[in-house]
């Protein structure tokens, strides 16, 4: 027990603070990013390439002055920076980022007993058998660090980021939710390691439940606030939505947050439909080991990445949705085709198991890949001709009726 | 619509989402390894060879900070007549006269205070010694404010080049 706690110890303040040196760089990252899309070289004067700049922003942030608003309620306007950067850490616990690690120890501490641990150490914080359910109920608490930080302020642009906010993370919820049930269906349990022990013996779920993963991407950006959903910020419309009255490192602890919120959805993508930390065409990596656990966890890093930076590149190609835009996404077309998608897979699935009787993993997962294709096809071939979002002039006059000109001035 | 409001007819139809954004991610991502156009300034110039070879240098005409023209004893030209005082809109310009043995008028203090110049090159053109120059120069970082009241050692040290008036029979510079 006390030698499962110190692992558990040692795995936190690993975790921690590679999650927390890399939501640093990744602000770095952001910046360079943008900038090589737009033929610029990105921050460059602190240290080699620019590393050292998070360091300096964060140095600059704690020297700044901490701004209070004159009517902001105090306590909240304290609270709300913690509170959305709390999930956004907590999440990262159930996610298992590398083959389990075989240790072995045996030894005593003086006072604090005997600390034993013998066989393999799940590489995860918290190997909760209810890994996913956690997420989806911790993924939902962020929205009260925003909303509340908006609230708080008592300043009409924050408080109309922080409704935007919360409108936004509760719309993107629930297609986020139902986005994950096939997964579920698919996997037959909750448990973030078997689901990736499931990959490993089928395929990546990206390829069977494509419009799973497609919704779930989505969603994920709307959680996350970031562009092309980034409403609740709005730098051109609301100053900066939220955290307009904020300043200094409480601000920062702000960006802290969505970082580690992207950094969590990445991770989350990766762990439900890029195989975790699975690496593809070989079975070498699922027996436990040292040497499996450092390429792993090497594997899942490059995985995560990847991720993130198409976060960053969608941030960099896309404008922001209109407010009604984002909602009728949300409403009339991510969640009617979620909750669609989990009726076609639950049939497909009993189809595949009990009408043709296929139970190898990799056949069950090729049929309801081809399925997943002619789904896809079909989805986007709808959304691509414009029939769900479209733009203001499509609303004010019928199909058939002619353009509508400007009066001839005379 | 009295001002004639150009109202688009938005396309309705075939109007593609999808293909757009993956349209816009290959462009993005396109940029990503083209040539960077940053120009890294203290250490590449536009005045570099690689950068257009002083395409983009300042024209002759520029009037920037000033710059004491001094004669071959390494004196100041200024015989401390009073004129660009005088004539100085901004009042940036001290000077206290001095005379020596021989009955020649010097500058005992001249200063010209940066902050207030508003660069309109009067002094330069008022002078009768051709002594005061405005200069074809705009790097003037300082760390204290008092840097910026040059003395007239500091006036007589500058090396850059220094402006050229505008010739009323030449009004284009040609």
């Amino acid at each position: 027990m006390k030698g499962f706690l110190l692992l558990s110890i040692i795995k936190m303040l690993v975790v921690f603070t590679v999650i927390m040196v890399g939501v640093a760089l990744l602000t770095l990252m952001e910046r360079k990013v943008s900038a090589w899309m737009q033929n610029r070289r990105g921050p460059n004067r602190v240290g080699p390439a620019g590393l050292l700049q998070p360091a300096a922003d964060g140095l600059k942030n704690i020297l700044k002055e901490e701004t209070f608003p004159a009517m902001a309620s105090r306590w909240l306007f304290l609270l709300a920076p913690a509170m959305s950067f709390i999930p956004a850490l907590l999440l990262f616990a159930v996610i298992p980022f590398a083959a389990p690690l075989p240790v072995d120890f045996d030894f005593s501490l003086g006072p604090l007993g005997r600390f034993v641990h013998h066989g393999l150490m799940p590489m995860v914080v918290a190997d909760l058998p209810i890994g996913f359910l956690f997420v989806l109920a911790i993924s939902s608490m962020g929205v009260y660090g925003i909303a509340l930080a908006g609230w708080a302020s008592n300043s009409k642009y924050a408080l109309l980021g922080g409704l935007r906010a919360a409108a936004q993370m509760v719309s993107y919820e629930v297609p986020m939710g139902l986005s994950l049930i096939p997964v579920l269906l698919l996997s037959g349990n909750v448990s973030l390691s078997a689901i990736i022990r499931d990959q490993q013996m089928s395929l990546w779920y990206v390829l069977p439940l494509f419009l799973s993963f497609f919704i779930f991407l989505v969603s994920g950006f709307a959680e996350t606030n970031r562009l092309p959903f980034d409403m609740p910020e709005a730098e051109s419309e609301l100053i900066a939505g939220y955290h307009t009255e904020y300043s200094a490192m409480k601000f920062s602890f702000f960006f802290i947050a969505e970082y580690s919120n992207v950094v969590t959805v990445c991770a989350m993508v990766t762990t439900l439909f890029f195989g975790g930390w699975d690496i593809p065409f070989t079975h070498w990596d699922e027996a436990g080991g040292v040497l499996q656990s450092i390429a792993t966890a090497g594997f899942f890093f490059v995985k995560v990445m990847f991720w993130i930076f198409f976060v960053m590149w969608i941030r960099w190609t896309l404008p922001r949705f209109r407010y009604d835009q984002l909602m009728s996404l949300g409403w009339k077309v991510l969640l009617p085709l979620a909750l669609a998608y989990i009726m076609i897979v639950c049939v497909a699935i009993y189809v595949v198991e009990h009408v043709l009787g296929l139970t190898d993993p990799i056949l069950k997962g090729l049929s309801l890949f081809a399925l997943s294709v002619v789904v896809s096809i079909l989805v986007f071939g709808v959304l691509d001709r414009g029939v769900f979002i479209r733009g203001s002039g499509r609303q004010r006059r019928p199909l058939n009726a002619p353009a509508r000109r400007a009066p001839v001035v005379t | 619509m009295a001002i004639g409001v150009k109202v688009l007819a938005r396309p309705s139809r075939d109007v593609s989402y999808v293909r757009a954004t993956l349209k816009g991610m290959a462009l993005t991502f396109k940029h990503m390894f083209e040539k960077k156009v940053t120009m890294q300034y203290p250490e590449e110039r536009s005045t570099d060879a690689e950068h257009g070879g002083g395409r983009w240098s300042l024209t002759p005409r520029w009037r920037g900070t000033h710059r004491m023209l001094t004669d071959e004893q390494g004196r100041s030209k200024c015989v401390a007549c009073g004129l660009c005082p005088q004539i100085c809109p901004a009042n940036c310009i001290k000077l206290v006269p001095g005379e020596d043995e021989q009955g020649h008028r010097y500058p005992l203090i001249y200063e010209i205070d940066e902050f207030r110049c508003i660069f309109c090159g009067y002094c330069q053109e008022v002078c009768p010694e051709e002594a005061i120059h405005v200069g074809v120069h705009y790097e003037n970082s300082e760390y204290t404010r008092g840097r910026f009241v040059y003395d007239l050692e500091r006036l007589s040290s500058q090396t850059h080049a220094v402006s050229t008036l505008w010739d009323p029979t030449d009004p284009k510079g040609e």
